[in-house]
Order: C-alpha cells, then sequence, then structure tokens
C-alpha cells in the first residue's frame, strides 16, 4: 500500500475531486455547499503529487458531482480532475471546462454595477484563461479570480 | 441591431453602415420619417448636451419626444425600482434613451424592456453613441478609419469617451499616442485589449514631440480635482493645453476633436484656425443620432 493510499481512504460510491489547485479545498467545498452535508467527506491539503508540486483532493461519499456544478469549480481550480466512483471503481473521469460564461455565481466588485442595486443575476464572461480573468456583463469591469467573491 | 448598449456588441460592419447613414441623412440623400413614433429621453443623470443631441436628432426626423433629467420629481425618489420605472416608460415610448450614473444600467434596461434601448452614458462604463459620432467625424474629415495616427490627450484613466474610441478604433488599424499624466494614464483594460490584436500606441507624459505625425488629436478635459495636490497640478496643467503654437508643423489633414464641454484645455485661439472640429464634431452628433434611431427603429427611408 502506498503513502497516498494510506493518507486518504477509497470511497465506495461518490465522487474524488482531484488534483485540486493547493490551498483551494476548503473554497471547492464552500462553493460545493458541503460543510452542511451530511454524507462522508475527506478533504487532504497540500498532498504531495506528481503532475503538481502539492494538491488538494476532496472525497465525498455518495454524491454525483455534476457538471454544472464542476464548472464552477473550475474558476477556482482550472486543474481539478472529477472521478466518479461507483462501488469502488472509476466509472467516469473528466477534467473541467472553464465555462465562457458564468451566471449567478460571481459577486460583481464593482459598487456601482447595476447587479449590486437591482434584481438581476450576474453574469460574467471568462476574458483570459491563465490567470483566469472574469468580465462582468453588464458594467463591463474585468477582475482576476481571485478579486471576486462568490455565492452559491 | 436590437439596441445599442456598448461599443463592443457594435462590429465593423455595423460602425461602416452607421457612418453610411449618418453621411445620407446629413446629404439630404434620404428622408426618414419618424412620425409617430415617441422617444422617452430618461436622464436619470442630467446631462444637457447629450440631452439635446437627441432631442434634435428625434426631432429633425419629425418624432416626438418626452423627457426626464433628474429624479428629484419622479417616482424613482419614492423608492421605485428601476426595472418598474422601465416597465411602465415602455409601456408608452417606441425607444428609451437612458443615461444612468449605476454601470450596466443601460444592459439591464435592453434586457427588461421590449423596447430598442440607447445607452446615453452609464457612469464611467460606455457612451457609445458619443464613440459612434467621433468615428464619424474622424471618417469625414480624414476620409477613411484605416491606419489613421491618433493622439488621445487629457484623462485617459477615467474617461469613458476615450475608452469606448479607442476600443471602436482598434479593428482599423490605428496607431496611438496616449498624452496624460503618469496617475491618469489609460487603464491597464483597455492596453491589454490593444496588445491582443497587436494594435501599436506608446504612453507619453507630453504630446508635443509627435505631433507632425498626427492625424487627429482627441482632446478631454483634466480635471483640478483629480489631484490630491493642487502644485501637482499646476505643473503638468500647461502640458494638456493646446495652443496655436503647438499646432505648426502639422499635417495639413490634421484636426482636433474634443467631446466638450471644454473649460481651458483648448484656448479659444485654436477655433479660428482650420484643425478645431470640436463644434462640427457636436453637430455629427446629431445626424449620427438619427442614423441610429433610424436603424433601431427601423425607420422607412
Amino acid at each position: 500500500m502506498n503513502k497516498e493510499k494510506l493518507k486518504v481512504d477509497p470511497i465506495k460510491n461518490g465522487t474524488v475531486i482531484d488534483h485540486v489547485t493547493a490551498g483551494k479545498a476548503l473554497k471547492v467545498a464552500d462553493i460545493l455547499n458541503i460543510e452542511n452535508s451530511t454524507k462522508e467527506i475527506m478533504i487532504g491539503l497540500n498532498l504531495s503529487s506528481k503532475k503538481m508540486e502539492k494538491k488538494d483532493i476532496i472525497k465525498i461519499e455518495n454524491r454525483e458531482i455534476s457538471k454544472q456544478e464542476a464548472n464552477s469549480i473550475a474558476l477556482i481550480s482550472p486543474t481539478a480532475t472529477l472521478i466518479i466512483i461507483k462501488d469502488y471503481k472509476v466509472v467516469k473521469k473528466f477534467g473541467i471546462d472553464i465555462p465562457k460564461e458564468i451566471k449567478q455565481h460571481i459577486i460583481c466588485p464593482n459598487s456601482h454595477c447595476i447587479t449590486n442595486h437591482e434584481q438581476v443575476k450576474t453574469r460574467f464572461i471568462l476574458a483570459g484563461k491563465n490567470p483566469i480573468e472574469v468580465r462582468c456583463a453588464y458594467c463591463e469591469k474585468k477582475y482576476f479570480i481571485d478579486e471576486v467573491k462568490f455565492s452559491f | 441591431m436590437k439596441h445599442l448598449i456598448s461599443m463592443q456588441d457594435v462590429s465593423t460592419k455595423d460602425i461602416m453602415k452607421l457612418i453610411d447613414l449618418a453621411d445620407k441623412i446629413e446629404n439630404k440623400k434620404i428622408n426618414v420619417d419618424m412620425t409617430g413614433k415617441l422617444a422617452a429621453l430618461l436622464f436619470f443623470e442630467p446631462s444637457t448636451r447629450t440631452h439635446f443631441s437627441f432631442e434634435t436628432a428625434v426631432k429633425k426626423l419629425g418624432g416626438n419626444t418626452f423627457s426626464m433629467s433628474g429624479t428629484n420629481s419622479t417616482s424613482v425618489k419614492k423608492g421605485e425600482t428601476l426595472s418598474d420605472t422601465l416597465m411602465t416608460i415602455s409601456m408608452y415610448a417606441d425607444l428609451i434613451v437612458m443615461r444612468h450614473i449605476i454601470e450596466g444600467a443601460a444592459r439591464f434596461a435592453a434586457e427588461t424592456v421590449d423596447v430598442p434601448v440607447i445607452n446615453a452614458g452609464d457612469g464611467t462604463n460606455q457612451h457609445p453613441t458619443q464613440a459612434m459620432l467621433d468615428l464619424y467625424s474622424i471618417k469625414k474629415t480624414q476620409g477613411t478609419l484605416e491606419n489613421l495616427t491618433i493622439g488621445l490627450i487629457g484623462d485617459l484613466r477615467l474617461g469613458r469617451t476615450v475608452h469606448s474610441l479607442s476600443q471602436a478604433l482598434s479593428d482599423f488599424n490605428t496607431k496611438f499616442y496616449f498624452a496624460s499624466p503618469s496617475h491618469l494614464q489609460m487603464p491597464k483594460y483597455i492596453t491589454d485589449d490593444l496588445d491582443k490584436k497587436g494594435i501599436q500606441y506608446q504612453e507619453l507624459e507630453d504630446i508635443k514631440e509627435v505631433m507632425h505625425e498626427l492625424d487627429i488629436m482627441y482632446v478631454t478635459r483634466i480635471q483640478k480635482e483629480r489631484f490630491a495636490v493642487l502644485e501637482d497640478y499646476e505643473k503638468v496643467k500647461d502640458s494638456y493645453i493646446i495652443t496655436k503654437k503647438l499646432l505648426e508643423g502639422v499635417k495639413n489633414n490634421f484636426k482636433v476633436l474634443h467631446p466638450l464641454p471644454r473649460v481651458n484645455e483648448i484656448t479659444t485661439e485654436v477655433d479660428n484656425t482650420k484643425y478645431a472640429y470640436y463644434f462640427q464634431q457636436a453637430k455629427n452628433g446629431v445626424y449620427m443620432r438619427q442614423a441610429i434611431i433610424t436603424e433601431l427603429l427601423n425607420l422607412k427611408y
């Protein structure tokens, strides 16, 4: 048994989110709203990785993360891989695409933006990938992803 | 085109089409009929110049207007949401022209109502009819929009006019000079876009050395209030005042543009030179706004 397996137990059914950008797992957990979940969840921070220098990992029992939820994670951790497990076997494995348009989840940091004044869902357009930049479809201001707050 | 909200949505083809239409209206090659149509001019933030320009444009087309300037005597003051105000107005009007201090308000309006919306300025964001009339003025004076050398001078950080204009011109292989005090430089998101498109630009503190290269100089006002220390303003202010002397040796086709109102950044002695074009530019605004209304309302001519 190698060291990594010792660190994080396998799950029977559910989702493993691997290769999460180191230090971002708690934010990802927040986005997926798993802190209020009663399911079994394991979170590993700053684990050593062959692909990345360090990575985080999240294992969620009995929950299959949807494509839309995965896209939300992409903004925080574009490197993440999702692995769907059934009966201890990998049934699906996919990297996540950064969506071209993000509806509703980003709060515009511009206090003069209409989205902070009227009942309107925010809409952001992907403006750069490395690092990730988004542009508000309303006030047209551009922000690095680290500059914005989320609501899910 | 259903609405005119941002120059980001306007293609090169749209720009050329609107310029062509404005030219036909100005030269009376067509006669557009807006009879029986009503435009709501909603200036939540008051503006004399743009307001009058739109009013003139609608009336010259044979249409009619009703107006609001400021929010003091309106239901907005009573706490009505912008959405409700717009929905109600859209029940009366065929077209909404709107200026609002909140950024993105025009986009929101276009998504809220069924009638066409024209953004007449939303906070520090966009002022697309100004950009379009600037492009029309440049085309009229230079015969083309392609391969021109254009100097933008003044407050380039907060002036939405220069942002919209530089974005719009970036599809025409323009060479830019940006002259401003260091803390009022063109924002990075604009220069990033120019970099992506491979557009040549140079940032200067003084425009003098490149005057002989320019086809157009676009002047904006530097407000004293933007300087924390008055002495700093006094030090730089003369570098951004356009005098007759500065224009010695410029190209024959050279023109000075300014969105107006002017305070002291172009001396009045320049007004009588063949290079001054800012008042004609304001007049061009009426033709361009007529063209935009014609296009959005699909008016017959």
